[in-house]
């Protein structure tokens, strides 16, 4: 079980995927248990997994028993395993929340919800599990395709957001194959282990450096990098609940990831920062992303698309770790892949639940909304305090690396930059707060109050609500130990 | 120095914490049970924190470790004399204020109590957290905690006045914190730690131009919870609190925290000898007096009664500071000491406003003439309170500003002298006025009574004790807590090592 545990952490969902639809199209209500099953099963392989790197090293899985570079392998090293654990936690949860918000939002399709949901996840996978860079390209089709499919079946305007995101996906698609091919031409492999060992004495050739520009710019896209971003906001806002929190929590990092590996795993430490000035303008791109995504989200009255430009400035954070490239901006990076998986899982559910018994979105629509939904708030200010990066949540901690990695780098105005990001977000987040928090004294007179029924939203979209909170909570004093178990080997060994 | 593992400090953090859940689940279903919970909470974590006070005594310090943050610091509780001086100082004022509180909001029938309840719990926790932090990171946690602990009390009521208040709290609180995580994450970065350690431990570690911009950096930070000038504006609005709030932000948890940062930063990051040798301590000195005549004669002007308290916390914060920085034995003691002192006073003032808001619903000084004869035992609290903080004996405000004024100097300083005793003199002609007032003047109001009638005796109590408490301390400084004794320790420990 535990040796062939990589492969299963794909394929159960796969399989899973056609099952549920099959088993769907016979009898609707089974399409749900099949993918939590699927989804807890390759869950579960993933943790082992994880535990099998943690005590014994990279894990090299070869798909059919075919020799790299020819055949297809599965490198799981400490990244990967840290990232399919999330991917894995993360889309079982949504995945539990979504048999009663999809009830609601798509109640024609059930049956076609769930497949391509589990698709997406795939593709997830298997974009991190992979050690091949084409195969990592396919995976990465089959994230977007399922995504695109996933959106369009939103709220009205979502077959245009969908069609604005297909555009800039598959041009980001078409540039990341670009780079794959260049490479491919240089050196004749797409074995990632094997481009790592080939490519150091091509580093000078022109080719190459058009290659990894290619990868840049592609993976920017699917990133939503700043100014690259403009077809999120619309895609996230109009998609299902269970969707956007699907994707918000796990597209952008899942991407990151796939940054962290063409710059320090295929390409070297030393080309990505010395060669070419990459990572200062990627610094820049990410003080950029950080601030304007702040400021469009203070524009926004729809709490989903303020969350929605929040989460661009989030992929800057992530973005600044990876661009100082120093160890402290790196582990911030790595940790906030982990952290801000949960805040926006915990956000976006949150603006799923609301939206469920509110039937709106707008945040002046909230009054009285801590008293309806108790605990679905106490989970949101959780994590807007989180976001805002006040101790001890997990926010706190990134943003404490990042902070520690640009002080090191002595790039004083991204100092500036994180530090000011955090006023925004507190600005952002306590508005929400007095909306929802708050009953104007000239309404109750300060005799009683007006009486409010509770009316959370059923169980099953309240408990994953309640695990990300509190798993922001615990991950937060736990991180010292996540570090120095997981992350610092992740990072390579140069830094 | 002796080293004692110990998880009574944790304790004394955990048990608000878990009072909170329980004050929580509770609700409004049953009043007496939840209050119940706070008293039961106060009481407990006031003995876990006095069983710690003979070690101390001995001049050893209790550490607890719960978990590594990340490389070099953890999430840790060392409780030295110091920490212990605020833990004593807010664990047994909590108890007070408790009984008070459980007086002053169902006296007004206050909204939302449990919320009220719970917050106030919390807050207590993060001045405990603060009071036994080993390292500035683990402070900082607690400071924020604190911080956003603090915002639902200040906006307790919901009126558009006490949003705009707390929005502002938020504002100067939240920045500062920023600011303060920015210099706490650059210290780690030069030296790999943020231990606190009696004397300092930042000498060498960086250029004059980085330690003099740290520093500033720290002590700006920390000063807007001080109410140091000119980052003091939030106070005087945040006064739209319940007065319960206002004692504890004023007396017991928030300002204080803010100036015991301050005095971690000055006597136990730089350390003395640094401060001196970078001449920074001559500068805050400065700094911090500008602050404390500023702030007195800002008080004179306010008619508002809660107000002229606030200027007064302003102008009283602004000497322990001053006390501290002119880094001398006694200056070291009287501020330690004045830290306490001003607690219980200013405590005791703020109930009175409070007590006397309840009962009559009067908020300016200008209505209080003759208010003196009804509420004779609120009133001659105030009297005891208000001379002490002139530094009056034999309340305890005399002996803080006595050794203040030694510090002065034995740092060769005598201008500071002058500042303590111009300060003294506004203390005087800020405050008694209203003693005279109350007691001498005819009534203008027509609701003022020439009888015995006072607010509930919850909130009478409470105010009478620790208007006993400030006089007690001022005959006998080591009575019940030894809290002179700690100081004299603490001031050695830095001092020793410098």
């Amino acid at each position: 079980m535990n040796l062939q545990a990589p492969a299963l952490i794909v394929i159960v969902p796969l399989i899973a995927a056609l099952i549920a639809l099959l088993l769907g199209y016979w009898k609707k209500s089974l399409a749900y248990p099949v993918t939590l099953v699927a989804l807890f099963a390759s869950f579960l392989a993933s943790l082992s997994t994880l535990k099998t790197v943690i005590t014994s090293g990279v894990i090299h899985y070869r798909m059919g028993k075919w020799a790299p570079p020819w055949g297809i392998e599965y490198t799981i090293d400490h990244l990967a395993a840290f990232v399919l654990v999330i991917i894995t936690f993360v889309s079982f949860m949504v995945a539990v929340y979504s048999r009663k918000s999809v009830e609601k939002e798509l109640p024609d399709k059930i049956v076609f919800f769930y497949p391509v949901f589990i698709l997406q996840i795939v593709g997830f996978l298997g974009i991190v599990i992979t050690g091949d860079l084409f195969n990592l390209y396919v995976f990465l089709e089959i994230a977007s395709l399922a995504g695109y499919a996933l959106i369009a079946i939103g709220e009205d305007g979502a077959p245009l957001a969908s069609f604005r995101y297909i555009i800039m996906g598959t041009v980001g698609a078409c540039f990341y194959l670009l780079g794959v091919g260049y490479l491919y031409i240089v050196t004749g492999s797409l074995n990632i282990a094997d481009l790592a060992r080939l490519l150091p004495e091509l580093y000078n050739s022109k080719v190459v450096l058009v290659a990894f520009s290619f990868f840049l710019a592609g993976i920017a896209v699917k990133m939503a990098v700043f100014p690259l971003h403009i077809w999120l906001p619309d895609a996230y806002t109009h998609a299902p609940s269970s969707v956007t929190a699907l994707i918000a929590a796990l597209m952008t990092k899942v991407s990151a990831y796939v940054l962290i590996r063409v710059m320090y795993t295929v390409f070297q430490p030393s080309f990505s920062i010395e060669m070419i000035p990459v990572t200062v303008i990627l610094c820049w791109m990410a003080a950029i992303a950080i601030i304007a995504g702040c400021i469009l989200a203070l524009a926004q009255t729809d709490l989903k698309r303020m969350l929605s430009y929040i989460l661009v400035a989030e992929v800057g954070y992530i973005l600044l770790g990876i661009a100082l490239a120093n160890r402290a901006g790196l582990t911030g990076a790595i940790l906030h892949i982990l952290n801000d998986a949960f805040m926006m899982l915990c956000l976006f559910l949150v603006v799923g639940a609301i939206a469920y018994r509110l039937d709106t979105r707008e945040i002046s629509e909230f009054r009285y909304l801590h008293r309806k939904m108790p605990f679905t708030m106490g989970a949101f200010v959780l994590a807007a305090l989180s976001v805002i990066g006040i101790p001890p949540t997990c926010g706190f901690f990134s943003k404490w690396y990042l902070i520690l990695g640009a002080i090191d780098a002595r790039q004083w105005i991204f100092v500036a930059v994180l530090l000011v990001s955090s006023l925004l977000n507190a600005i952002l987040f306590f508005r929400v707060i007095e909306y929802a928090y708050l009953e104007p004294a000239s309404e109750h007179n300060g005799e009683g109050h007006k009486k409010i029924i509770t009316q959370e939203v059923p169980f099953s979209m309240l408990f994953p609500i309640l695990v990300s909170a509190a798993g922001i909570m615990t991950l937060g004093i736990f991180s010292g130990k996540i570090i120095s178990t997981i992350i610092q080997f992740a990072i390579p060994a140069s830094f | 120095m002796d080293t004692i593992y110990s998880i009574r400090p944790l304790l004394a953090v955990l048990v608000t914490m878990v009072a909170s859940v329980l004050i929580l689940l509770t609700g409004d279903r049953s009043k007496n049970l939840r209050e119940s919970w706070t008293i039961l909470a106060s009481i407990v974590k006031f003995l876990i924190v006095f069983s710690m006070l003979p070690l101390i005594l001995q001049g050893k310090i209790l550490e607890y470790t719960i978990i590594t943050l990340c490389e070099g610091i953890s999430l840790q509780f060392r409780v030295d004399a110091f920490g212990m001086i605020f833990g004593l100082l807010a664990s047994s004022l909590w108890i007070i204020t408790s009984i008070y509180s459980i007086g002053y909001v169902r006296g007004l029938s206050e909204h939302a109590q449990t919320r009220y309840f719970f917050c106030f719990a919390i807050c207590l926790s993060a001045a405990m957290g603060i009071s036994f932090s080993g390292n500035l990171l683990t402070l900082f946690i607690f400071y924020e905690i604190l911080t956003i602990a603090t915002y639902p009390l200040v906006i307790h009521k919901e009126t558009d006045d006490a949003v705009r208040g707390g929005r502002k709290y938020l504002v100067y609180t939240l920045t500062a914190g920023v600011a303060i995580l920015f210099a706490i994450i650059y210290i780690y970065s030069l030296t790999g730690t943020t231990d606190f350690s009696a004397g300092g431990f930042l000498a060498g570690k960086g250029s004059a131009g980085v330690l003099v911009f740290l520093f500033v950096v720290l002590i700006l930070g920390f000063g807007v919870k001080a109410g140091m000038m000119p980052f003091h504006e939030w106070l005087p609005t945040a006064m739209v609190a319940p007065t319960p709030v206002s004692a504890l932000l004023h007396a017991v948890a928030v300002v204080k925290a803010g100036v015991f940062g301050c005095l971690r930063v000055i006597l136990y990051v730089f350390g003395p000898k640094l401060l001196h040798d970078l001449g920074l301590w001559l500068i805050l000195a400065y700094f911090a007096a500008f602050t404390v005549v500023v702030a007195g004669l800002y008080a004179l002007a306010q008619d508002n009664f809660k107000r002229r308290l606030a200027f007064s916390t302003i102008n009283n914060l602004a000497i322990i500071i001053m006390g501290a920085a002119l880094i001398s034995k006694s200056g070291i003691i009287g501020s330690m000491f004045h830290m306490v002192g001003h607690g219980y006073m200013k405590i005791t003032l703020f109930f009175v406003a409070g007590a006397v808001y309840v009962k009559t619903h009067k908020e300016y000084i200008s209505q209080l003439n003759g208010l003196g004869r009804q509420m004779p035992l609120t009133f001659g609290a105030f009297a005891i309170a208000s001379m002490g903080i002139a530094g009056t004996p034999p309340v305890c405000g005399f002996i803080s500003k006595w050794y203040l004024c030694l510090g002065a100097l034995e740092a060769h300083e005598i201008i500071f002298l002058f500042v303590l005793l111009t300060s003294a003199m506004l203390d005087v002609a800020y405050f008694f006025p209203i003693i005279f007032n109350s007691f001498f003047k005819k009534p203008t109001e027509d609701d003022v009574k020439s009888h015995f009638d006072e607010a509930p005796m919850m909130m009478v109590i409470p105010l009478v004790i620790t208007a006993i408490i400030s006089l007690i301390l001022g005959v006998f400084p080591n009575a019940f807590f030894h809290y002179f004794e700690i100081a004299t320790t603490a001031a050695q420990a830095i001092l020793g090592g410098a």
